[in-house]
């Protein structure tokens, strides 16, 4: 008996050790699968994605408490109660107890009730028109989604770029975003989650990069044909390095005047970088207004926020 | 105006993309296929045949097998495009762009789209009602015989007008929802959105028909003594699911109207100016499109509430509770659709409400999950084909579950939206809940239909190439979507680390497209081996529960020779047990008359007219225009002078049909059940 027991033992350590290979060798064939991966979501660099991803994990985890036991559950129940078992219990007519189906009620209730309480406080706290400083603190950006490009407007120093952001760590920035063309979607993920870009409406989103750094922006809303070119670098740099390029963007030989704007928004596809100075006060706002016919005394975007801010002086 | 405008409208030649060999091998393989098949039915002589007892007949049971061909046609056609995309995807990594040119990817992906749902789910759900739902509620047809004809073949109009998209002109490359203004005439100025609004609208007419039928049967045509909360639980999910159909699929007849009214008078309901809005738009499409998904699924919960209690030799665990949970699933589908587009900005407080409303969805499936589970426990589980499938989508299902509660939090379905995350998500809830669920409910009623079973060998490995297919094809998907991948990309830069998991991703369609494979070939075998796997008792599976298989299978053309009447939840389980007799199977001395339908073109005629209006409107024809409504109105009224669509079946009649039946089952019988047994039974 006790020799059948030690024997019993050994194969049963054998198995672990065998088990365990296998475990290191798919532990390992991950890594290296996944290794030159970058994980945009998983790798925040701004503080509004690195809410998200804590939020995300976090969320997951919970649900986690009764998505794994009905997994396991799936496969044990059947396997015991296979037909060819017929140690097992059988009892054809049992099929309610009042006891079981409460505690199966109540415990995703509970989890969706906390759940519910997680969204409703991080809905608010990570909305993205909450702003994340003053205003005179924060980097205002005008975005405007064209046939197949981004045209992103600076207007508190009158630059502009296609396809490309450069802005400080550690400063709030403000984008104030539509589209000139079909819907898209504004996402930095490593930064901040996305929001749509709409023709003849205005949205926002908020966001602080923590590091510096070269990270992907794109529009995730499909928008026609040269729609996989709309990806563009984000550069998050020091204030220094941020004004320097400020500096050499102002120097562009290329004024972005509403004649210019108009040759812009013709459609093309995989457009190179392209800088832009003098660009003519109010552009974002008239892009938006000409599809909504005479709205007298109306700003949008940064003409917005200075003519509000006038008004609140007033 | 020229003759040729008049004739043709903006049809021209030009209009068949010749240069594109892809399109025209397809189109020619699909030409060569139906031609095939047209010479094969005019040798054997079959034409008449065809006619008198397909194309005109109002028989629910052939009706809803006429909905499983479409379905499993358009499945092939659909699947061709997911490889395709898969394929593209595998291939275009940095500076290789791929075989196929960014026009026609956007096609293919909103081909797809369209095909899955509206002609391989939407078909095969229907065709699982019509199999099943007169006969487990013990009725002789549906409430609306004709109606169901036209249902079918206003469905059958649309998907052929989605496939004549292929060679004739071009189709949508707008996504499967058709989002203004990319799909308004400025940015969408061909023929392709034309086919979609055209094509959905006449299948949408069709479901919507096929809808109110289906609820009207449920609710007025149940045999005695059938109280609701004795409804089998399939009947009671096809009724949630119908209700939904009729509040939702007049939302969409009204937005895709909408939609051709911009394009085609130059109105302003969805284009930005004049008031114009796009908002508007999806708001209205997800209020149909977030019931839709119920209308899939609710059906698919009540197939796996059957096999589960069959192969498990039980009752269903909380009967009471599953009823409420689809009720409580029906209405909560109606507030929660703005979960598509939280990033819209419409604020914390809507998001949020939102959000929750989502969330609180899990819990009536939470429950759904755990009953499935307490069903099989304390029970005798036979891993048939159908039981292989539902415990597949209890894990599956899970998972896909999971990911969909965590996009309904507002930020974080900021970050995952429109990644290739969320084509995860509802890929593992669509594959592993409502074509697992069909899977199973096919092959479950099969025979009841056909009078044979399904070949186990090859539905267990197209079960298992599923399965694993979906884990290695969508498992990618996900991680590709943490790492910030978007939907409908036709190349991608390399450097970003996605084409290791994009080859994977291919791998996996390749596995699934071996499980159709097998499918194909269970079919196949299925039919040549039918003797061997013939059904000579009615009850199939040995352990039904529900009325349907307390009749001979294949059913009668009149489903019940006798009306049954029932007394308990699980009706034919106590006719069993009880040993009380079975006038189904018993041949009796004398039938009361069966008041029948009679076969009728009507439904047929009117939907090819439909089908020459809908192409006249994509190609601006107004002369066929004006031909398939003059052709769709005169043949209705013509309808409502036919004074002969009816008949009664009389006594002898039955009593010949059900002797013949019962001495065939007796001859081919190999002496496995006895004589007394088949009298008892």
């Amino acid at each position: 008996m006790k020799i059948v027991m030690s024997m019993d033992n050994i194969a049963g350590k054998r198995a672990m050790i065998k088990l365990r290979n296998v475990f290191y060798f798919l532990v390992l064939g991950c890594t290296f699968l996944l290794s030159g991966c970058h994980y945009a979501i998983l790798d925040p660099k701004g503080i509004i994605a690195a809410t998200e991803k804590k939020l995300l994990i976090e969320s997951v985890l919970l649900m986690l408490i009764v998505v794994v036991p009905v997994i396991f559950l799936s496969i044990i129940i059947p396997w015991r109660y296979r037909a060819s078992n017929t140690k097992a219990t059988y009892k054809p007519n049992w099929s309610h107890s009042t006891m079981m189906e409460i505690v199966w009620w109540s415990i995703p209730c509970a989890i969706i009730f906390v759940l519910s309480w997680m969204t409703w406080v991080y809905t608010h706290s990570l909305d993205p028109y909450r702003p994340l400083a003053a205003d005179q603190d924060t980097i205002m950006i005008e975005a405007v989604a064209l046939d197949w490009k981004w045209l992103f407007i600076y207007p508190q120093t009158h630059t502009a770029t296609i396809n490309l952001v450069e802005i400080p760590v550690n400063k709030a920035v403000r984008f104030f975003i539509t589209s000139d063309a079909p819907m898209n979607s504004l996402e930095i993920p490593q930064l901040a989650g996305q929001i749509y870009a709409m023709t003849g409406m205005q949205t926002k989103l908020n966001l602080m990069a923590t590091s510096t750094g070269n990270f992907v922006g794109l529009s995730t809303n499909y928008s026609g044909d040269g729609f996989s070119g709309m990806n563009f670098p984000v550069k998050v740099v020091t204030q220094s390095q941020y004004n320097n390029w400020i500096k050499t963007v102002s120097q562009s030989p290329n004024h972005l005047t509403l004649a210019a704007y108009n040759e812009v928004i013709k459609p093309s596809k995989n457009n190179p970088i392209t800088y832009f100075s003098h660009v003519e006060p109010g552009l974002f706002s008239q892009a938006i207004i000409k599809y909504m016919g005479p709205m007298p005394g109306m700003a949008l975007g940064y003409t917005g926020v200075l003519q509000d801010e006038k008004n609140h002086q007033g | 105006m020229t003759l040729e405008q008049i004739l043709f409208g903006k049809l021209t030649l030009q209009s068949i993309p010749y240069e594109n060999p892809i399109i025209m091998g397809a189109g020619g393989m699909m030409m060569l296929i139906a031609l095939f098949v047209l010479g094969a039915i005019t040798y054997y002589k079959k034409w008449g045949y065809l006619w008198t007892e397909w194309l005109t007949s109002i028989d629910h049971k052939k009706i809803g097998i006429m909905y499983l061909i479409l379905s499993g046609i358009m499945l092939l056609r659909g699947f061709s495009d997911a490889i395709m995309m898969r394929a593209q995807q595998a291939m275009a990594d940095g500076k290789h762009l791929g075989y196929l040119p960014p026009s026609h990817f956007d096609q293919i992906f909103t081909a797809h789209g369209v095909i899955m749902i509206f002609f391989v789910a939407m078909p095969m759900m229907f065709g699982l009602l019509n199999m099943a739902v007169p006969l487990q509620i013990g009725a002789r047809d549906v409430a609306f015989p004709y109606l169901n004809s036209l249902s079918l073949w206003l469905t059958v109009v649309g998907a052929m007008l989605v496939n004549l998209s292929l060679v004739v002109g071009k189709f949508a490359a707008t996504g499967w929802l058709a989002y203004p203004p990319l799909s308004g005439i400025v940015y969408s100025p061909g023929v392709g959105v034309d086919y979609y609004i055209w094509a959905l609208q006449i299948a949408g007419v069709g479901s919507l028909l096929s809808g109110i039928n289906f609820m009207v049967t449920i609710l007025k045509m149940r045999c005695p003594g059938m109280t609701l909360m004795k409804m089998p639980v399939f009947t009671w999910t096809a009724l949630c699911a119908m209700i939904l159909v009729a509040l939702a699929f007049p939302i969409f007849t009204a937005t895709l109207a909408m939609l051709f009214l911009d394009r085609f008078l130059g109105m302003h309901f969805f284009t930005a100016g004049h008031g114009g809005n796009a908002m508007m738009y999806i708001n209205l499409i997800w209020a149909w499109g977030h019931p839709e998904v119920y209308i899939l699924i609710l059906p698919a919960f009540g197939i796996f509430s059957e096999v589960v209690a069959t192969f498990s030799r039980k009752k269903l665990f909380g009967y009471t509770s599953m009823i409420y949970a689809t009720i409580s699933i029906t209405l909560l589908s109606f507030v929660v659709w703005l979960h598509h587009f939280f990033t819209m900005g419409s604020g914390a407080n809507v998001n949020a409400f939102f959000g929750i409303a989502t969330m609180i969805i899990a819990i009536p499936t939470g429950v759904k999950i755990f009953n499935w589970l307490f069903t099989m426990y304390r029970g005798r589980v036979t891993f048939s084909v159908p039981m292989l499938w539902t415990i597949g989508f209890i894990s599956t299902f899970a998972i896909g579950g999971m990911t969909g509660v965590l996009m309904s939090l507002p930020p974080v379905d900021f970050q995952l939206h429109n990644s290739v995350f969320l084509v995860a998500h509802f890929h593992n809830v669509i594959i592993g809940g409502v074509v697992f669920g069909y899977f199973a409910g096919v092959t479950y009623w099969f025979p009841k239909l056909f009078g044979y079973r399904l070949n186990e060998k090859w539905g267990k490995r197209s079960f298992w190439c599923w399965l694993v297919g979906f884990y290695v094809a969508f498992t990618p998907l996900y991680i590709l979507g943490l790492m910030g991948m978007t939907r409908r990309l036709d190349h991608y830069s390399s450097g970003l680390g996605w084409h290791p998991l994009l080859l994977i991703a291919a791998a996996g369609a390749v596995i699934i497209g071996m499980g159709v494979l097998c499918q194909c070939i269970m079919l196949y075998v299925s039919v040549k081996e039918r003797n061997a796997n013939r059904d000579f008792t009615g009850d199939t599976w040995e352990n039904g529960r529900t009325l349907e298989w307390s009749i001979p299978s294949p059913a009668p053309y009149y489903n019940f020779a006798v009306t049954p009447t029932v007394e308990d939840r699980d009706a034919f389980w106590e006719i069993k047990e009880n040993h009380v007799m079975n006038p189904n199977i018993q041949v009796q001395s004398h039938y009361e008359e069966i008041h029948m339908p009679r076969n009728t073109s009507t439904g047929f005629i009117i939907a090819v007219f439909s089908g020459i209006f809908g192409f006249g409107m994509v190609w601006h024809i107004f002369w066929m225009i004006g031909l398939g409504l003059l052709g769709v109105f005169a043949t209705a009224i013509r309808r409502t002078f036919d004074k002969n669509t009816d008949y009664y079946l009389q006594s002898d009649e039955i009593i010949k049909t059900e002797e013949a039946r019962a001495r065939d089952n007796k001859l081919g019988d190999s002496s496995e059940i006895n004589d007394e047994e088949l009298v008892l039974v």
